[in-house]
């Protein structure tokens, strides 16, 4: 199932509506690549509330993804962890080092609002 | 004396080789010959039975006094459970007896000591009285084997149990004793932990507190370990591992009141000083956890009259 990426002002958004396959997976990290640079995006909101299980490759994906999105110039957020996957990943070691994380879609934008008005 | 018992172990293994001469008399009648002979024996043996608890150092946490006055009860519902084969008052009573020597730290093996030394002590008085008439010993001995294990079963499963009640017990105290987490300003959540940490009380500490991250929306949570002496490495790996699950939430640890033994064992398992917010204590941990939310605690100008 393909993810979709809405812009919203100065943001992309992807939402993961289910658990996703690991083609899926990279398809969304191609997209994202490529849409952030088209659409001058200045950040990136990957929303996985959906997601009740997070697997080694996905959990490296987002990395990934965070760590591309930072070098074609944006910044990630990844939000929606839920508690118990949040545990289950610290537990594998997948802690998603170097990323921001927002509890909610809500608390992702007003992070990037905050982060937008210090560095105007 | 030892001797004596052996030998008539091997007779009684010659022997059993014809069992069907040893089930030639009814084993109830011969039940009650032997609780006749303990009954009228009863001050002698448990004189004895006193005197080999005390030799083998049992029971130590009670006193002479108190060891005999158990002992009278125990022989009494020891020949009581023989005679009427009914175990549930023994069993009763086993559960009492431990109800009230376990706070005085009497151990398992003590229990099953004394059980088992008041069925030796039985089991030599019959070889004393039966030394003539081998065969009747052997029925004697036939009845009274299985009586006898299956008293010292009941009473040590019966002290176990209880044991095992009072361990429950208190750790339906401690899990309800177990750690609030409270909001204390908007998006604020303070977890105060006090007391020992044991892997489940951790499991359980962490899912309380992501639940309350979510619930509450919280931003900044402080873990205030200041009532935790020490922790294992197991538990600190954990804490660490909490911290980093919160973070996932998007939210902030502080973490106030590390003890130096627990400074010490944080440091031994190498953890990430970037990733683990400290400050030394939980006013200290409030005030930071304010400074990052944007609030201001100023002190007005002047103190409301009282």
């Amino acid at each position: 199932m393909e993810v979709p990426i809405l812009k919203q002002g100065a943001v992309l958004i992807a939402t993961f509506q289910a658990a996703l396959s690991d083609a899926d997976l990279n398809q969304l990290r191609m997209g994202l690549v490529q849409q952030v640079v088209k659409f001058r995006s200045r950040a990136v909101i990957v929303d996985v509330t959906a997601m009740d299980v997070m697997d080694s490759f996905a959990s490296r994906t987002l990395r990934e993804i965070a760590h591309m999105i930072r070098l074609r110039g944006a910044d990630t957020v990844i939000v929606g962890i839920q508690p118990e996957v949040a545990f289950a990943m610290v537990q594998l070691g997948l802690t998603l080092e170097g990323v921001a994380t927002a509890l909610d879609l809500e608390e992702g934008l007003a992070y990037l609002n905050e982060k937008f008005k210090t560095t105007n | 004396m030892a001797k004596r018992n052996e030998t008539s172990r091997e007779t009684m293994t010659l022997n059993n080789q014809a069992p069907e001469l040893a089930r030639s008399e009814a084993p109830s009648e011969l039940l009650r010959e032997l609780v006749a002979h303990l009954r009228q024996n009863r001050t002698q043996l448990r004189e004895e039975w006193v005197v080999r608890i005390s030799e083998t150092r049992l029971l130590t946490a009670m006193t002479k006094e108190e060891i005999f006055a158990e002992a009278t009860s125990i022989y009494d519902s020891y020949v009581e459970a023989l005679e009427t084969e009914a175990f549930e008052a023994l069993q009763a009573y086993a559960r009492n007896l431990s109800e009230r020597i376990i706070p005085r730290g009497v151990e398992t093996h003590e229990v099953v000591g004394i059980v088992l030394l008041l069925r030796d002590v039985l089991a030599r008085s019959l070889f004393a009285k039966y030394q003539n008439d081998f065969k009747k010993l052997n029925r004697i001995l036939d009845a009274y084997e299985p009586a006898a294990n299956r008293i010292a079963n009941t009473v040590a499963v019966g002290f176990v149990q209880e044991r095992e009640r009072v361990i429950r017990q208190q750790q339906e105290a401690i899990r309800e004793l177990s750690t609030p987490v409270l909001q204390v300003r908007e998006r604020l959540l303070i977890l105060p932990i006090i007391g020992v940490i044991d892997p489940q009380r951790a499991r359980q500490l962490t899912e309380q507190l992501l639940r309350g991250i979510r619930t509450n929306r919280a931003k900044v949570v402080v873990i205030d370990i200041t009532g935790v002496a020490a922790m294992d490495v197991t538990v600190a790996n954990h804490l660490v591992q909490t911290v980093e699950a919160s973070r996932l939430l998007g939210a902030t640890v502080i973490v106030t009141g590390l003890s130096p033994e627990i400074a010490q064992t944080l440091v031994t398992i190498g953890v990430d000083l970037g990733k683990m917010n400290t400050v030394g204590d939980l006013q200290g941990g409030i005030e930071q956890a304010e400074r990052v939310l944007g609030y201001k605690v100023a002190t007005l100008a002047e103190p409301e009259p009282r």
